[in-house]
């Protein structure tokens, strides 16, 4: 599903990513580990097509196809999706005016219900337990840490990307939060064959959703690689 | 910063603006009577004349034209030089005389409304449909049910004819001829614009809705709107303007009078989307009793120039006043516009909710008055101005005057001034959007506390120019 192989990123003349070698396969959860400042964010924002991030060498495969020249736009409509850890606010536009912009420009052949749409959001939400209030105000506008999160979430089902990158999802959020927003994670997975990366500093979030392969990024590059068994190891003796 | 692939997209410059300007080319109009250029004492006798006006009506033209030639142009707002008062058509007719049926209306001048959506607002059941063609109104339709409750919808000059008793008690008095140049030519020489009495009580439920247009290369379009709400009346004014483009400057220069008795309520809702050579100097105004309310809710989208201050006189205890504003400034305009809240009673309340945006090296300045006077204790007013600026070569500026002759008020002023920022940017496109697109959303949003007090089909056709402004920015 996804390749990165070689990856060197830049920003703002700073190397950050110093050849990045990471896959996922199709319907694989895979965690990206790794003490603060080691690289996992920026290697997040490349793979989405940040701008600031700037690919100096290697390259990212989504489905065999280069990524390079594509805007994050496009990125998304091939079916890439990050849940951000500090998604923007947009006042005055609900989530649901933004996913009908998103569906309809990913698909103009079919034409897609507000009503249903409508109905869509709001099943979602109340599987989140995210109050319908939010739906109606502007995206992000004045949420908790928490419902930031779980609109993030929201927006995915709603998407149903191939590949979800979740970036510090589990920040200030409650065990209740995680094992709700895990479970819908971990239901995708099951009945969309959608590819995860789990991009986190703690283990938290993997006691609910279980990663196939483990990979620990040091100092912008992935220094170890194996199974669940990795986490339980940095969990007892931490980073070094 | 830029994506990684831009899209590359025609940039929409105005004199290619036709292309996407849906109501398109001038269209082709015989007028009964086109006089010369420029003015005189000669002409306005003879637009009086033909009007078979009352004499009254003729010396007040005669006074305000004494009192334009005395009052220099302004010097303050925005560049008012290209206008050459000398070469403007100051009264035009069209060779067809008021019809009272749609089937009666020629096919040409129906086309045009075609275009403009009046056929479409028939449909819609709206309460009264007033078109402007130039000077004169030449399709106007009054609903039954209106008739019934007593309610006067007309053009000014039949009002003139039919009611001249009201319109003489009216005219002038909330906007006086010497309140500024423009006003003072609007009334020397006034043609058209429309007519409301609602009488005692009365709500008309449904908008009124008007469609100006101008239509003539240089004509100048001077149209006076009073509309007066008895006591506990009810009325909601719309008037939607759209002109095809033109080769050289126009100049549209309205004034328009509003009386709001003792707990009346009159909401007034612009949107102005006149071609960009248009220039836009309009002066409106309100008077509000004990309880009445008055809401402006005006849409510049359009024009080279648009000068307009909205004003409210609270003069009456516990009168409300609100104005929402949106301004849109793109390449060439200047949209300066704000609005006068005076408060002469106590306990009266004032908002005004100002947004501006400007892209392409437009340029939008808010300028707005709150006076509250010796005597009106008890009052507030809340002043919330926010400026959206798109690029490097746009201005937007704030000038807001406050004078304030009372202890006993609250005055809260808010004023902000942003950018699209880069994160929001990224966050919709990360959705799938594209630039342009993911930018008209936040500008569309930006909008929003606006454009939710304006009726659908207006929000709808604004949204509609936000993105198609926004198109061109691409690149």
């Amino acid at each position: 599903m996804l390749k990165v192989k070689n990856l060197k990123v830049r920003v703002e003349e700073k190397e950050i990513l110093k050849g990045v070698d990471l896959s996922i396969k199709q319907g694989e959860v895979v965690a990206l580990m790794g003490p603060n400042g080691s690289g996992k964010s920026s290697l997040a924002s490349a793979i989405i097509g940040n701008p600031k991030y700037e690919v100096i060498e290697g390259k990212i495969a989504f489905e065999g196809k280069d990524l390079s020249n594509l805007t994050p736009d496009e990125r998304a409509n091939k079916g890439i999706y990050l849940a951000f850890q500090y998604p923007a606010a947009i006042p005055g536009v609900t989530v649901r005016e933004m996913l009908l912009s998103a569906l309809r420009t990913r698909n103009k052949e079919v034409i897609v219900s507000a009503l249903d749409l409508k109905k869509t959001v709001e099943i979602e939400a109340e599987k989140l337990h995210l109050s319908t209030e939010l739906l109606s105000r502007g995206l992000n506008e004045g949420f908790s840490g928490g419902e930031k999160k779980k609109m993030e979430i929201l927006q995915m089902r709603v998407l149903k990307p191939k590949l979800l990158i979740m970036d510090e999802i589990d920040s200030g959020l409650d065990i209740d939060a995680l094992a709700t927003i895990a479970q819908n994670v971990a239901e995708m997975v099951k009945e969309q064959k959608m590819s995860v990366l789990v991009i986190t500093h703690y283990q938290r979030i993997l006691n609910y959703l279980t990663p196939d392969v483990v990979a620990v990024m040091k100092d912008g590059v992935i220094v170890e690689q194996g199974g669940k068994e990795i986490v339980d190891r940095l969990e007892k003796s931490g980073y070094r | 910063m830029r994506y990684a692939k831009k899209e590359f997209k025609p940039e929409v410059i105005v004199e290619e603006f036709d292309e996407s300007y849906k109501l398109g080319k001038a269209d082709d109009i015989a007028y009964s009577y086109k006089g010369e250029r420029g003015l005189d004492e000669k002409l306005i006798r003879e637009i009086s004349a033909m009007k078979e006006e009352p004499e009254w009506m003729l010396q007040n033209r005669l006074a305000a034209y004494k009192v334009y030639l005395s009052k220099p142009i302004p010097t303050w707002g925005g560049d008012m030089s290209p206008i050459h008062f000398e070469d403007i058509y100051y009264y035009l007719k069209p060779a067809v005389t008021e019809k009272k049926s749609w089937k009666d209306v020629p096919a040409s001048v129906k086309e045009t409304f075609e275009k403009i959506g009046v056929p479409q607002a028939e449909r819609e059941m709206l309460a009264g449909v007033k078109g402007q063609y130039d000077s004169e109104v030449v399709y106007g339709s009054l609903k039954k049910t209106l008739s019934a409750k007593g309610v006067l919808f007309l053009s000014m000059d039949e009002a003139l004819k039919l009611y001249p008793e009201i319109v003489k008690k009216y005219f002038g008095t909330v906007v006086p001829m010497g309140d500024n140049k423009l006003a003072a030519l609007n009334t020397a020489v006034w043609s058209g614009g429309s007519f409301v009495y609602v009488p005692e009580g009365v709500d008309v439920g449904l908008p009124l809705q008007a469609y100006f247009r101008i239509n003539s290369e240089s004509a100048g379009q001077f149209e006076r709107t009073l509309i007066i709400a008895e006591e506990g009346a009810n009325v909601h004014y719309i008037e939607g303007c759209s002109a095809p483009s033109f080769s050289s400057a126009s100049l549209h220069a309205a004034v328009v009078e509003v009386v709001v008795k003792k707990k009346a309520r009159v909401q007034y809702t612009t949107v102005q989307n006149w071609y960009k050579n248009i220039y836009n100097l309009v002066t409106k105004r309100a008077w509000v009793e004990e309880k009445g309310e008055m809401r402006w809710v005006d849409g510049n989208l359009g024009s080279a120039l648009t000068m307009k201050y909205p004003s409210c006189v609270l003069a009456g205890e516990g009168a409300k006043a609100e104005m929402l504003s949106i301004a849109w400034a793109g390449k060439g305009q200047h949209q300066d516009t704000g609005a006068k809240m005076i408060h002469l009673a106590p306990n009266t309340t004032s908002q005004i909710i100002s947004k501006s945006i400007s892209k392409n090296g437009g340029r939008a300045t808010y300028r707005g008055m709150v006076r509250i006077n010796k005597g009106a204790y008890g009052s507030r007013s809340k002043v919330v101005c926010d400026a959206l600026i798109l690029d490097e070569k746009s201005r937007s500026d704030t000038y807001p005057t406050n004078k304030i002759f009372e202890e006993d008020v609250i005055l809260e002023h808010e004023a902000v001034v942003s950018r699209v920022s880069e994160e929001q940017l990224l966050y919709l496109m990360s959705r799938g959007l594209p630039e342009h697109e993911a930018e008209a959303m936040v500008v569309n949003g930006f909008l929003e506390p606006v454009m939710k007090e304006v009726p659908m089909e207006y929000a709808v056709e604004m949204n509609r120019l936000v993105g198609l402004e926004m198109e061109g920015s691409v690149g």
